[in-house]
């Protein structure tokens, strides 16, 4: 598949309440690898199969939650184009200079009517993972540090609006929609699962009363044992655990969701299935949406649906 | 140290260490159904209304604890760390799963003493 806009969640910027102890969690617990620190007091973080400078940041807040999610694009020819096709479409758009985030390019930045602010960019250094180009070895040691998860996968948001959020994703910023729980009437959708490429998905809503929430953001793992071994070291520090291990239906991912310091969900995930732009979208029924989340306990647990930050 | 809570809601009382949050000795009760939530003071469902007692605090979300609250005592339990025996009140999510049953006074659990 020619993947020649969007092409991955690259970046999210999460608040915290205490920094000095989310960087412990972060890098030592999760295995995240520290990449900076700019003046802004931020701290900048990748995962170790990561070749971007950052993929994930963290600001000291007297508020948990979400301050963005960004996108890379593939150039600044499909920046200049996605933002010209946001502003036709009616939605307003800024550019954050280059710099203002460390070793990023210019930023065009816009709020959902989810309450959720995005971005598209088209630089970021990269700085690599730690392995060759030329001859690389499978893993470097980087991986052998906590969790250790391959990438930033994607990020579940929380808020209103969803279906006019679902028609910017899809009619303007090249998104398809790939899974969906309807709402108990069966007339909307009550969650949306939306891919730029052929993962299950890149990002995905769910209708929430309250703008701008943070259900998680998802990190990579390589098979089933590592997540499993992920849970083992949640529990080794006494990381709180929502849900899993298990398995989704939506997706087919298994998972294991868990909790920051400061009460923002993570989770860490592996497989799913690969679709295709051209794949229908499958559809989940509201009564069904237990198996969607836990397929083998068939458990819709009350969590999910009421705890965001 | 142990201190004595009490739930003023249902007059059920548990011990809780002084480097134990309010919560997390709650959930010891072992009470079906108490939404823990993140246990990080990001989320705010267990919102609870200190009423007596001295305790102290970490750092929560101001999105469900702003000024008011925290003069009023309204904090959130995984945040709160008992000085002395303390009363309070469940004002947040908790509140359904703590005090959906109504029990007999003949019922209340004892105070834990270790």
């Amino acid at each position: 598949m020619a993947m020649t806009g969007v092409l991955r969640p690259g970046h999210a910027q999460v608040r915290v309440l205490d920094l000095e102890e989310s960087v412990r969690f972060y890098r030592d617990v999760l295995g995240l690898v520290e990449t900076g620190r700019d003046a802004q007091g931020r701290v900048y973080f990748k995962c170790w199969d990561e070749r971007d400078h950052h993929s994930y940041v963290i600001r000291e807040s007297d508020r948990a939650g979400i301050d963005f999610l960004g996108f890379r694009v593939l150039d600044k020819a499909n920046l200049d184009r996605l933002e010209a096709g946001l502003k036709a479409y009616g939605i307003a758009t800024e550019r954050i200079p280059a710099g203002e985030m460390l070793e990023t390019g210019e930023r065009v930045r816009f709020t959902l009517p989810s309450g959720h602010v995005m971005e598209l960019y088209a630089e970021k250094t990269k700085v690599g993972n730690g392995i060759p180009l030329v001859n690389p070895a499978p893993w470097s040691l980087q991986r052998e540090h906590g969790i250790g998860p391959v990438r930033l996968d994607h990020a579940l948001l929380y808020g209103p609006n969803v279906a006019e959020v679902q028609k910017i994703f899809t009619e303007v910023l090249g998104f398809y929609l790939v899974e969906r729980v309807l709402t108990p009437d069966g007339n909307a959708n009550a969650a949306i699962w939306l891919s730029c490429g052929q993962k299950v998905h890149d990002i995905a809503f769910a209708e929430y009363p309250e703008p701008g929430k943070l259900h998680h953001c998802s990190f990579l793992m390589e098979s089933w044992e590592q997540v499993l071994r992920a849970g083992d070291i949640m529990s080794m520090n006494t990381v709180p655990v929502d849900i899993g291990p298990t398995r989704h239906g939506v997706t087919r991912g298994c998972t294991i969701y868990a909790w920051d310091p400061s009460g923002n969900r993570f989770e860490t995930f592996f497989g799913g299935h690969l679709p295709y732009p051209d794949y229908e979208t499958m559809t989940w029924t509201f009564d069904n949406f237990g198996q969607g989340l836990d397929y083998p306990q068939r458990k819709l647990h009350e969590t999910f649906l009421t705890v965001v930050s | 140290m142990q201190h004595t809570v009490t739930i003023e809601d249902t007059g059920e009382r548990y011990a809780c260490a002084g480097e134990e949050s309010l919560l997390a000795a709650m959930a010891r009760l072992g009470r079906r159904g108490i939404p823990a939530g993140c246990r990080g003071g990001g989320c705010g469902v267990c919102k609870v209304e200190i009423v007596s007692g001295e305790f102290g605090t970490r750092a929560m979300s101001r999105d469900h604890v702003d000024d008011a609250d925290r003069a009023a005592g309204r904090l959130l339990a995984c945040r709160v760390y008992p000085a002395s025996d303390l009363s309070l009140k469940v004002v947040g999510k908790l509140q359904k799963s703590v005090c959906g049953v109504v029990r007999p006074v003949s019922s209340v659990t004892p105070p834990v003493t270790r």
